[in-house]
């Protein structure tokens, strides 16, 4: 029997892991296929397994949707109904900067490589006059270590995803407040499957949609912290990539 | 299309005439209050072949200050404002029917005579080879570019 590779945007919530591996049993003796996961500790490691042809299922984030989409063949399944992709950019708590456009050039910022969420957070300075010209960045491997350079003064803004930011413990959320949210609401997540698995894409989508009314579905669904599983048509995702396209540098 | 309203101007207005590259024309009343875009927020619409609107987000709504129902199915030019000089918009169209992305600084008018300012990009919507329609997204500007738009476009219109 063929084995298929799956694998999660690596800027899944840590404490979702377990639910990745939960998720992929349930779907494996659901459809009855070998489905091996591979979760990748970066954004430049998963990129070369895309590059390589090395996956057939993959929960992608709204930028790499594109690329495998448009030059990869993926075909999208299904989405999260209860997640868009939002962008924070927040400041130490004890900060004198209350709006954007009080941030001056040389503004020191933390982020990760997370794209979509470094792209949205960089158009959200633009009204500042800020871009990466004339602004210095940290990248940091987690979120954690963006929040530290706010608490330690090492960054004047960091920035997040809403649902990371969201998910930092009280202790260090105390000290930060947000700066600016983001509200575009049409950018989400989803899960997308390869040439190799196309034939099976109809099933996997039916047998995600029907989770939610299945007590075992039900109980993976909530490892993931996901409401239920919404069909995710060509010409809608085709519609996010063209979003993204238009906020993609020129 | 519809001449502007007077019952829907809010505060003191000057009355101009519009005249599109189509030959037609449209009284517009304008008034000197600006809303700036909420930070955070993306301005989205989508238009078939001809300009025509066939899809915008709420936040498209709100700024624009009409109604859903008055905007899907308008030309988009229902946002154009007289001080916006009509050659950036033959740049503009002249870019994405050549299959391009296009950007620029847009002062657009409102259904209560009032203008917003975004840094605007639009994109030719490829479906099998074929453009199929268009898409823009716009966000809020910073000031500075907002001036220089301002003073250039004094110069062409
Ligand atoms: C996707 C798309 C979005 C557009 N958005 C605007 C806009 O926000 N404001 C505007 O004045 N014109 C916009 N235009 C250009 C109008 O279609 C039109 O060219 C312009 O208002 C000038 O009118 P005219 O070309 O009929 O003379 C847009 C065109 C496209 C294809």
């Amino acid at each position: 029997m063929m084995t298929y590779n799956f694998s999660v945007s690596p800027d899944f919530n840590p404490s979702h892991i377990s639910g990745w591996y939960i998720f992929n049993t349930w779907l494996q003796r659901t459809i009855n296929e070998d489905i091996h996961l591979e979760l990748y500790d970066n954004f430049e490691l998963q990129r070369k397994a895309i590059a390589d042809d090395q996956l057939d299922l993959i929960y992608a984030n709204p930028f790499d949707a594109a690329l495998l989409v448009r030059e990869k063949g993926f075909t999208p399944i299904a989405c999260p109904s209860n997640q868009s992709d939002e962008a924070i950019i927040a400041v130490n708590n004890e900060s004198t900067i209350t709006t954007i456009e009080a941030l001056n050039e040389g503004t020191r910022i933390s982020s990760t490589d997370d794209p979509d969420v470094r792209m949205m957070c960089m158009i959200m300075l633009e009204p500042a006059g800020l871009g990466s010209h004339n602004t210095v960045l940290n990248q940091r491997d987690t979120y954690v270590l963006v929040a530290k350079d706010l608490l330690k003064g090492d960054a004047d803004v960091g920035f997040f995803l809403e649902e990371t930011y969201n998910d930092l413990s009280d202790f260090i959320r105390k000290d930060l407040r947000p700066l600016v949210r983001s509200q575009i609401q049409v950018i989400h997540h989803l899960l997308l499957a390869g040439p190799k698995l196309a034939h099976k894409r109809d099933e996997i989508a039916a047998v995600l949609l029907a989770m939610k009314d299945d007590s075992k579905g039900k109980g993976v669904l909530e490892s993931l912290n996901f409401e239920q599983w919404n069909a995710v048509e060509q010409e809608e995702t085709e519609f996010m990539i063209d979003l993204m396209d238009t906020l993609t540098a020129e | 299309m519809q001449d502007m309203k007077p019952d829907n101007i809010v505060g003191e207005h000057r009355e101009q005439t519009l005249s599109f590259h189509d030959g037609t024309q449209r009284k517009v009343f304008t008034t000197e209050t600006e809303t700036p875009i909420p930070d955070g927020r993306l301005i989205v619409s989508r238009t078939d072949l001809k300009g025509m609107i066939t899809h915008v987000n709420r936040s498209f709504i709100d700024m624009s200050a009409y109604q859903e129902e008055e905007l899907i199915g308008e030309p988009h030019n229902i946002l154009r404002h007289p001080d916006m000089p009509s050659a950036a918009f033959k740049d503009l169209w002249d870019t994405v029917q050549g299959g391009k992305k296009w950007h620029g600084y847009v002062k657009n008018l409102r259904n209560d005579g009032g203008y917003y300012w975004v840094y605007a990009t639009v994109i030719p919507n490829v479906r099998g080879g074929k453009i199929i329609g268009y898409t823009s997204v716009r966000r809020k500007p910073s000031r500075k570019k907002v001036l220089e738009a301002e003073a250039l476009y004094k110069t062409l219109s």
